[in-house]
């Protein structure tokens, strides 16, 4: 395109501005990670690499038992990622392909109305029942709760809708029955919509917070983020921000290994359907 | 192969009747073409044969099998979509064999057929392509590929050529019929086109709002239109109507429009004779007005003066649209025509092609 040059020299300043900012905490967090305890207090703050950085990062790691944790996190979002996926492929199925099942419009609008409620006002009576399932303290109360999506279901239904109806005929012509349909031709069709739901809600998991602080109780079925906060130790004790900040740098290596990972792929789903 | 039997056929969607008494009997290896004009119903009846619609009530007969009940996988029966429905993410020969491992086909006669096929349709390079990777003529191939696999006892075809260009769509028309002598299966096809319903069929069934207008063989249906509708459907450009009154003077039966008069030949009198003073609907077609100067005079010839309005040439012919009186009318006339706009003709009107219908029912009066 004919962007003149002084345009886009200017493009590039803003960009890489907004880019610094944006950058700027994490940046920070890095360059805190690698100080000793001293350091990490200074005024003004170090701009530089220092050179603590294995100490920090060891102790993390020890201190709150970071593999477990790590494990744990990445566990609870792959199998909600899963677990969602799943769930929402096969509702939006049946409310795209079945017309006439009985209260159709009915659940519909009940499985919207569950996506407008937010999660603290879910938090009780969810945290009740687990608690009458006696799943309290376990993976079943770190991942069940949140199988269900309206958003996948919504995301799904409107894809589904877009595939056309001829495409269904011909496969029961074929004599595809409806699950192979789904098996055959649906899912190999959703990849793109499957691999961006796995990114959002892989990263959606990744930082819950509160509702595992609520539901587990021992050391090790915290995850991650939590144990970020257990970093913070007591209020008696100075924060030694510069471990904090090498575990809260910890914590954020899984996500992003899983965003480079499918971002091309993403990409490239997106480009091939722009092509037809 | 086998026969097709429609019994009485009614659907209903919603409060909507959209095919009304319906019947129909397709032999065994016949090409039976069902047209008509868009929302007739014709792709709804495909639809019901295959078994992608159920019926509201009627009976459907395949062989000596009613399969009212049948699903369509059961029914044996393949069919090509107009939109052809590739499945986009398999290759062409997964596309093909899809129905057949849907079957549980062993895998050496899968790639049998599949090598089979593709050769006759000069698809076999291929094989191994996504949809995406082929151009409109090539998908149109591997849709019917995938019909063919089957060996089903009958195809259905819906419009499976409107989405080509038209001198594909000219070329693949050719080898559709090539390809029926050859396999020698029962077809049912849909189209709007008429042209393609005249040239693919040995039987051409008329259809307008849900209802058979008329059927038989093409030439049959052009010549003999039982109906207004038929005549108006059928033949490119459409035939004329004009209100006409029958009048009968020294023995000789005329039509009377309000500013012509033509004679109606002798051998054809005698069809007419008890309308004489009627109201009635005198149809003719474009290819049987041309210009007098260039046809002549012939037996059964009528002239009737006329006003051009448009002259079209298409290069074997010439349209015109010429007003003659309150009528306007089209004629196929010699393409040397001399004919200018605003300017008065003589058409010479072939009577003996003539069709008169009643003006209340619209139907052919025999």
């Amino acid at each position: 395109m004919g962007y003149s040059k002084r345009f886009t020299i200017f493009a590039h300043i803003a960009l890489i501005g907004s880019i610094l900012i944006i950058a700027f905490p994490v940046i920070f967090a890095l360059i805190v990670s690698t100080h000793t305890f001293q350091e990490s207090f200074a005024f003004p703050p170090p701009f530089h690499i220092g050179g603590n950085i294995v100490h920090n990062y060891v102790a993390a790691w020890n201190r709150v038992d970071m593999g477990r944790l790590l494990f744990n996190s990445s566990f609870i979002s792959v199998a909600v990622s899963i677990g969602k996926i799943g769930l929402s492929m096969l509702a939006a199925f049946a409310f795209t392909y079945f017309g006439d099942f009985r209260g159709k419009y009915f659940f519909f609008i009940l499985i919207l109305i569950t996506h407008m409620l937010p999660l603290p006002i879910r938090i009780v009576p969810t945290f009740e029942l687990m608690d009458d399932f006696h799943w309290i303290n376990s993976y079943y109360a770190l991942t069940i709760p949140f199988f269900a999506s309206a958003t996948g279901m919504l995301l799904f239904r409107q894809f589904f809708l877009t595939v056309p109806d001829d495409l269904c005929d011909a496969a029961r012509m074929d004599g595809a029955g409806p699950m192979k349909f789904f098996w055959k031709i649906l899912v190999p069709l959703s990849k793109t919509n499957m691999m961006a739901l796995f990114l959002i809600e892989f990263i959606y998991m990744w930082n819950q917070y509160l509702w595992p602080l609520i539901v587990t109780n021992t050391n090790d079925m915290r995850v991650v983020q939590i144990g970020i906060k257990m970093l913070l130790a007591g209020e008696e004790q100075a924060a030694e921000w510069n471990v904090i900040m090498a575990g809260t740098i910890t914590a954020m290596i899984p996500p992003l290994i899983i965003l480079l990972l499918m971002q091309s792929s993403l990409v490239k789903g997106f480009v091939m359907r722009q092509e037809k | 192969m086998a026969e097709i039997t429609l019994k009485n056929v009614n659907k209903k969607f919603g409060d909507n009747w959209v095919i009304r008494d319906f019947n129909l009997k397709v032999k065994d290896k016949e090409f039976v073409v069902l047209v008509g004009p868009s929302g007739c119903g014709k792709s709804t009846c495909l639809r019901m044969i295959a078994g992608l619609e159920e019926i509201t009530s009627g009976e459907i007969y395949i062989g000596e099998k009613m399969v009212n009940n049948v699903p369509a996988k059961d029914r044996d029966i393949a069919m090509v979509f107009q939109s052809y429905a590739l499945y986009p993410h398999m290759n062409v020969f997964n596309n093909m064999a899809f129905g057949l491992q849907n079957r549980k086909f062993p895998k050496d006669e899968i790639r049998k057929r599949v090598e089979e096929v593709a050769a006759i349709l000069s698809i076999n390079e291929f094989l191994a392509r996504k949809p995406a990777e082929l151009s409109g003529g090539q998908r149109q191939r591997v849709a019917m590929g995938r019909a063919m696999v089957r060996k089903p006892k009958a195809f259905l075809f819906d419009e499976p050529l409107s989405n080509l260009d038209a001198k594909l769509r000219v070329q693949m028309r050719a080898e559709l019929s090539k390809l029926h002598e050859k396999l020698g299966t029962t077809v049912i096809y849909v189209t709007h086109d008429q042209v393609e319903a005249m040239t693919l069929a040995e039987r051409i069934v008329v259809m307008n709002e849900g209802r058979i207008m008329q059927e038989g063989k093409p030439l049959e249906v052009y010549e003999h239109p039982k109906n207004l509708f038929v005549a108006g459907f059928i033949g490119s450009p459409a035939m004329n109507f004009m209100e006409v009154r029958v009048v009968e003077e020294k023995g000789r039966l005329y039509v009377e429009g309000e500013s012509f008069r033509l004679a109606i030949p002798k051998g054809l009198e005698d069809k007419y004779r008890n309308r004489v003073n009627d109201e009635v609907i005198f149809g003719i077609r474009p290819e049987h007005m041309n210009d007098h100067q260039f046809s002549g005079d012939f037996p059964g010839m009528g002239i009737m003066e006329a006003t051009v309005d448009v002259i079209e040439p298409i290069g074997s012919d010439v349209i015109l649209i010429v007003m003659a009186g309150k009528d306007q009318l089209t004629a196929k006339v010699d393409p040397h025509t001399t004919a200018r706009v605003y300017k008065p003709i003589k058409l010479a009107v072939d009577m003996n092609n003539m069709h008169l219908f009643d003006k209340k029912t619209g139907n052919l009066i025999e």
